[in-house]
């Protein structure tokens, strides 16, 4: 039943960004990364879904259905308990986002900062039509699949506003001035930090 | 280590008085052991060991230390509310989700100083009784993650954490634990439910206390970061010293967060009400912008009621009543909370004349109706109703009577969830209207009232589609 409850709900859609992302698959590396997770939890296994969903999103950009029942089969769970936690936490993702993900803070002190701005010019950039985004599907994928854009809330370095992470790199003070300059660090030949 | 000093640019202000952020930003220093216990580190756990667990929560209650991530409550009184015939494990939660909009304190703490909070939470675990500790570490500090769980390494190798430490029979495992970037994981309950694996609603109060009741079903202590580095500090000064430092039953030290529209906005840290809301914001950050004045401040994070600038307070009671200015209010638990607000997470965000209150409390509105873990019907369907009416008013489609119902939307949430994001969310918003209710009405109008339901639907959606092209 859950099963089915999951193929039903569980949309991925293609993006531009999975040309960047090696489609899962389980591998010696992935199954001790998770063992060690796990061992940090000797009560219950299901509390080692969130470390597990990071392992898996962090090399493969998005937690594919496959994923989350190859989660749910590691922690002797129904798919279900992994499914109902992927899809609440804003954190992840099951679409592909870009090669380079910026996040970027829409919170109080970033927008009186001048963030939305930002994010007009990232978007300008970058090529990102950020109009079809929404409540559920919140990221927009440059259409050469190397950026996509995302609102976050509040990044806690309100006092170097406005901030964004690119990856997992952490990035204050910037302006629609100093956004190209950051942006070409991050160009599609250079390698990812890490897309956690 | 020599004298301290401090990188170019980044010396503390002269009012500040450095505990916690003693390191942050020092010259020379990085966030690895051996820089740590050249400077005294360590010692302090050594000294904790040798003590009785009781005597180490004796001598926080007696430090006075209370809350750092929002409530305020008492520390050493949180921790002696582990049932006293308890026969579960207990466990240690550090409380690193920093999320409350306007805090950026435990970011540094974290990146830079690592093993004061290991340090920290290492005595506190001894003084709980606990064995197993996690960092319940936000998923947008990915760096942070790898300098802590790096410096748990560090720590294990010189026999600080695992097991018998420092040759006594005392053992603790220290893990960290990545949030998935959601707000309601740093209310305690919600962040258990959530390091138990599942979605994180928080749980009802009584019966689940987390020292009675908390990660899978076992007294649990969870505190914020830099209250369990404040527990090093104790046993550094002892707690008579410690408690000298600030005021009358507020305590210690605190890092004050100023963002907005000041000059040098920043981190200080600071003798708790040994500073003034007016030395802070004009002293200490500089004032407001070239050609700007102060409108309001938020003096807690988001989720405390907003304070105008011209605001009078009457504050204490019967003979010791006063009335004070707002920008001689004391920056401490007490007088912010005479005046009506809470001194929270310490998150202080300024707002000038440039600001239309609408503005705010729309962007405000907004975190909030996405951050609600919808669990409760009141905070999930409130929240997204006061989103709607505030992008009403900022999309120039709002009557003078949604002003009402915003209002009374909030007063429906007030009191009425699991856990007090409903008060977070709604606050916000009471305070907003009750101070600026004018200002509001301003910018609505009578003849939105005649908007058919057809043309009210067409603006919004037109606001909608504009915003979202230009979002």
């Amino acid at each position: 039943m859950s099963q089915e409850i999951l193929e039903s709900q569980v949309t991925t859609d293609l993006t531009a960004g999975n040309q960047h992302f090696p489609p899962f698959e389980v591998t010696d590396t992935l199954i001790q990364e998770a063992d060690e997770r796990i061992a940090h939890y000797p009560i219950s296994k299901l509390s080692a879904v969130l470390p597990l969903i990071h392992i898996v999103q962090h090399k493969h950009g998005y937690v594919s259905a496959e994923a989350i029942t190859w989660i749910a089969e590691k922690l002797e769970v129904e798919p279900i308990k992994v499914e109902s936690v992927v899809t609440f936490y804003p954190g992840f993702r099951q679409s592909a986002p870009g090669k380079f993900h910026i996040r970027v803070c829409r919170t109080l002190s970033c927008a009186m900062a001048g963030s939305y701005d930002l994010m007009n010019t990232l978007c300008e950039l970058a090529n990102i039509d950020k109009s079809s985004t929404t409540h559920e599907s919140p990221i927009a994928v440059s259409p050469c699949g190397n950026y996509s854009v995302e609102f976050a809330e509040c990044l806690a370095s309100c006092g170097s506003a406005p901030v964004c992470l690119i990856n997992d790199d952490f990035h204050e003070h910037v302006t629609c001035e100093s956004a190209e300059a950051l942006l070409s660090k991050y160009t599609p030949t250079s390698k990812p930090s890490t897309n956690s | 280590m020599s004298k301290i000093t401090y990188l170019s640019g980044k010396e503390p202000h002269a009012r500040e008085h450095r505990l916690i952020f003693k390191n942050i930003d020092r010259q020379g220093w990085d966030p690895t052991i051996e820089t740590y216990m050249s400077d005294g580190g360590y010692d302090q756990l050594k000294k904790a060991i040798k003590m009785q667990p009781k005597e180490i929560t004796d001598e926080v209650k007696k430090s006075g230390l209370r809350g750092r991530g929002g409530a305020g409550f008492p520390t050493g009184v949180k921790w002696g509310f582990i049932p006293p015939n308890n026969t579960k494990p207990v466990y240690l939660i550090c409380n690193c989700d920093e999320s409350e909009p306007g805090t950026f304190k435990d970011r540094y703490i974290v990146h830079q100083d690592p093993h004061q909070l290991i340090e920290g939470m290492i005595i506190s675990a001894f003084a709980v009784g606990a064995h197993t500790a996690y960092i319940y570490m936000r998923e947008e500090f990915p760096e942070a993650a790898l300098i802590v769980e790096k410096a748990i390494e560090e720590a294990r190798a010189k026999g600080f954490i695992g097991k018998n430490i420092l040759g006594t029979d005392f053992d603790l495992e220290i893990w960290v634990h990545r949030g998935a970037a959601a707000y309601i994981c740093g209310e305690e309950t919600g962040l258990i439910e959530s390091l138990e694996g599942k979605r994180p609603y928080p749980r009802i109060k009584p019966p689940y206390f987390p020292a009675a009741l908390g990660l899978y079903m076992a007294p649990t202590i969870v505190n914020n970061v830099e209250s369990l580095c404040h527990v090093k500090h104790i046993m550094e000064m002892g707690s008579e010293a410690y408690a000298k430092l600030g005021v009358d039953r507020n305590t210690g030290t605190r890092i004050l967060c100023v963002s907005g529209d000041v000059k040098n906005p920043g981190y200080y840290e600071v003798e708790v009400g040994k500073i003034t809301m007016g030395e802070l914001l004009n002293e200490v950050c500089g004032g407001p912008k070239e050609g700007r004045s102060f409108k309001a401040v938020i003096p807690g994070g988001s989720s405390s009621k907003i304070l105008r600038c011209d605001e009078r307070f009457t504050i204490g009671r019967g003979d010791d009543a006063k009335e004070i200015g707002f920008y001689d209010i004391q920056m401490d638990f007490d007088t912010l909370a005479a005046c009506g607000s809470m001194a929270g997470s310490g998150g202080v965000i300024v707002l000038d004349d440039s600001r239309k209150i609408s503005w705010v409390l729309n962007n405000i509105n907004h975190f909030y109706a996405h951050e609600s873990c919808g669990q409760c019907t009141p905070c999930r369907e409130g929240s997204t109703w006061m989103k709607k009416i505030s992008d009403r008013i900022v999309g120039g489609t709002a009557n003078p009577e949604d002003i009402n119902t915003l209002e009374e939307v909030a007063y429906q949430i007030d009191g009425k969830t699991i856990c007090a994001f409903g008060e977070a969310s709604s606050w916000p918003v009471e305070a907003i209207i009750a101070k600026f209710r004018d200002e509001l009405t301003a910018e609505t109008s009578e003849k939105n009232k005649h908007l058919s339901k057809e043309q009210l639907q067409r603006e919004m959606f037109l606001e909608q589609t504009n915003s979202a092209k230009t979002l």
